[in-house]
């Protein structure tokens, strides 16, 4: 960073600047993460250890009764396993379509308006799309249009979200491929344009066919901003809410709404706390990897 | 030449055809709840949104089971019993009248046979079918704005819009039958479009100023720890929005400020601010220092600098930052569900709430649906450039 000793101002003026930002950070963001850290280990108003939760039959953690209860109870496993199931299909799959959707629109002329389309989604809210998709996984097969389908084929129209865990967490991760695929389309295909021309002609004339192409020299490019796709979306899934509340599917929890579910519902300020915890540890690590990998690449520009 | 260019054509059709079958992936779930938007009742509970321009006129089912067979595809088989007649139709206010016929004999022979005979509602469909058929009643229209102005003005009761129950029966318990007055109370979709605005504009600008300041010391003054300082307050972008609810709504809670505008105000500035403090010093330390000598040596201080040279300077980057913001805060459902709630219900929370009641049916859900959408859809495709390009400065937010 240059710096310009040009101008002298006083000791207090960078300060003053920045007093208001640091004013409204520290009281809502730096201040409350370390109370959630500590509301965590209490009880449901924080007047006292969590240990007193514990129910005299059942195995305590002592402080750490929260979490116990997070981990075993049968609320949390739910929140926990789909969890992973979105981040098992959210992750790899907007980064598959977004990928075949920035190579294939790259090479047409109507590459703007297919972009704008798959990107649409990604300007709507999350309840905006979570109401557009109830509509499409609708009972009625008069109302539904994959029931209409599933029928039109022979099928038995059925309750999609309201039978067959963890099945239908797998149809709310459709919806968030639907809504991010436009997302990582736009990160990869900026990342594909600048791939110089002139690798892709000399591959081209050494008789690379176009699968060769993509496997052999686009891929690799790709790689470093795949990899930045990659934990971007893995943050975004962790922290996925509105979808899975709106949708109100059977067993559908994961830990963000449980969370919620806690708090909002329950008043259970401790266990809600824990769940946040959880959130953000499995947050950190990804974020802290992808800052790195930001400041890499800046400082390679 | 012309025949390469058969051959390139031909070449083209897997890949042009595999954009457009995704497209239209992509595109048909907006669409299906842009056309239910706009249809009656009726015709959303009777056929799917795909079947819009193609659906027949209501009770034609009912009528070819039940009537076709002795009073013919025209409605004129029997002589004395003519169905295309006004005057004979007429007769039959009510469904009820109807089926009161049903057990009549008319020349000796039963009219309906009870084993063979409609139900209810299946005779009203047959009813409206006839009074259609006869020119009493004009058919209804394929697409109606109906549900809009009920979601607007909030109403959700089942059976007649809004418009038929004003005319009908006039203003009764909260609901005035004055559009505006209506339209304005709290559970009304327009008001909430109001309240969303009011949460929006404030949430937009304020982080933006704050770190406008916050950047230009960051970037442009010289003082110890400022690298430090730039980590710190960019850094707390890691903290997950669910991990300070809990605090801060104590916080609030403690301080009267659960369900104000202030509240969301400032809580979205606190967490817009890191990303925001992170685009703009970015780009206000990448200026020219030329810029920043001269003006110096001309004598402006730091507030005339940042007043005159920054800020313009910096629009196409706050520019991007305030459609991000705008969109983040607009389409938030958790910060609006637990620092408002049903304060000042906001679009999207209000239709969280017709979500979880069903209520009005799907006619109204998705004419509120596509008003919540509206607005970014607006946004996104009037600034789509800035848009991407905020995507691409970074793509970590909060």
């Amino acid at each position: 960073m240059r710096t310009l000793m040009v101008m002298r101002q006083g000791r207090w003026t960078p300060w003053l600047y920045m007093a208001p930002a640091i004013i409204v950070l520290v009281i809502y963001v730096a201040y409350p993460a370390i109370r959630t850290g500590l509301y965590s280990f209490q009880n449901n108003d924080g007047t006292a250890s969590a240990a007193v939760r514990c129910a005299a039959d059942q195995p305590c953690w002592g402080f750490l009764e929260n979490y116990r209860q997070a981990f075993a109870g049968q609320q949390g496993q739910i929140a926990l396993r789909n969890t992973a199931i979105w981040l098992l299909v959210m992750v790899p799959g907007t980064a598959l379509f977004g990928l075949l959707l920035a190579v294939l629109t790259d090479r047409v002329r109507y590459e703007a308006l297919a972009k704008a389309i798959i990107f649409m989604p990604m300007a709507i809210s999350f309840v905006g799309a979570a109401v557009i998709w109830r509509f499409v996984y609708n009972p009625d097969p008069s109302i539904g249009i994959l029931n209409a389908l599933v029928t039109a084929l022979g099928g038995e129209s059925r309750a999609w979200l309201a039978t067959n865990p963890p099945g239908n967490t797998l149809l709310l991760t459709v919806i968030g491929i639907w809504i991010w695929t436009g997302f990582t389309m736009t990160l990869l295909a900026a990342a594909l344009k600048s791939i110089p021309m002139e690798i892709i002609e000399a591959a081209r004339v050494d008789g690379a066919n176009e699968l060769q192409l993509f496997f052999r020299i686009m891929l690799p490019l790709l790689a470093p901003t795949i990899a930045v796709v990659m934990t971007t979306m893995t943050i975004n899934t962790l922290k996925m809410f509105d979808i899975v509340w709106v949708m109100k599917g059977i067993q559908t929890d994961v830990i963000a709404t449980r969370m919620v579910s806690e708090l909002y519902l329950d008043r259970n300020n401790g266990l809600a706390s824990a769940y946040a915890i959880i959130l953000i540890v499995l947050i950190i690590p990804v974020t802290v990897y992808n800052i790195r990998r930001f400041g890499v690449e800046e400082a390679e520009k | 030449m012309n025949r390469d260019r058969f051959v390139m054509f031909v070449n083209r059709i897997p890949l042009n055809l595999a954009i457009i079958i995704l497209c239209a992936i992509w595109l048909l779930p907006t669409l299906g709840l842009f056309i239910t938007s706009f249809r009656p009742q009726q015709a959303v509970n009777e056929t799917g949104w795909w079947m819009a321009l193609a659906a027949a006129r209501p009770g034609t089912d009912e009528y070819q089971t039940y009537c076709a067979q002795c009073h013919g595809e025209d409605y004129k088989a029997l002589p004395n019993a003519d169905l295309s007649s006004p005057d004979l139709i007429a007769q039959y206010r009510r469904s009820i009248q109807l089926s009161g016929t049903f057990n009549r004999e008319y020349d000796g022979v039963i009219h309906i046979p009870e084993a063979q005979r409609p139900d209810a509602q299946q005779t009203a469909d047959i009813l409206d079918h006839l009074r259609i058929a006869s020119g009493l009643q004009e058919a209804p229209p394929r697409f109606t704005f109906a549900n809009y102005k009920d979601v607007l003005v909030g109403y959700s009761a089942r059976g007649g819009t809004y418009d038929e129950v004003c005319a009908a029966d006039g203003p009764s318990g909260t609901r005035t039958c004055d559009f505006w007055t209506d339209a304005t109370a709290p559970n009304a979709v327009l008001r909430g479009m109001i309240n969303s605005f009011i949460v929006t504009v404030p949430a937009t600008f304020l982080p933006i100023i704050l770190a406008g300041f916050a950047a230009y010391a960051l970037s442009w003054m010289d003082f110890n720890g400022r690298r430090v300082m730039f980590a710190a307050l960019v850094g707390l972008q890691i903290v997950p929005l669910q991990m300070v609810l809990v605090p801060i709504f104590r916080m609030y809670t403690d301080l009267g400020l659960n369900g104000t505008f202030l509240g969301v105000w400032l809580f979205h500035t606190g967490f817009g601010l890191p990303y925001a403090i992170y685009l703009i010093r970015n780009f206000v330390g990448r200026l020219p220092a030329d810029l920043f000598e001269s003006a110096y040596l001309d004598g402006a201080n730091h507030f005339t600098v940042f007043r005159r040279i920054v800020l313009p300077l910096a629009l196409p980057a706050i520019a991007a930052l305030a459609i991000f913001q705008f969109l983040w805060v607009w389409n938030d459902l958790l910060v609006a569900l637990i620092f408002l709630g049903n304060n000042a219900p906001v679009l999207t929370y209000q239709l969280s709430q017709l979500v979880d009641s069903l209520g009005g049916g799907w006619h109204r859900m998705t004419a509120a649906a596509f008003i919540s959408i509206a607005v970014p859809l607006l946004i996104f495709f009037a600034f789509q450039r800035f848009f991407v390009r905020g995507l691409l400065a970074g793509s970590v937010k909060g």
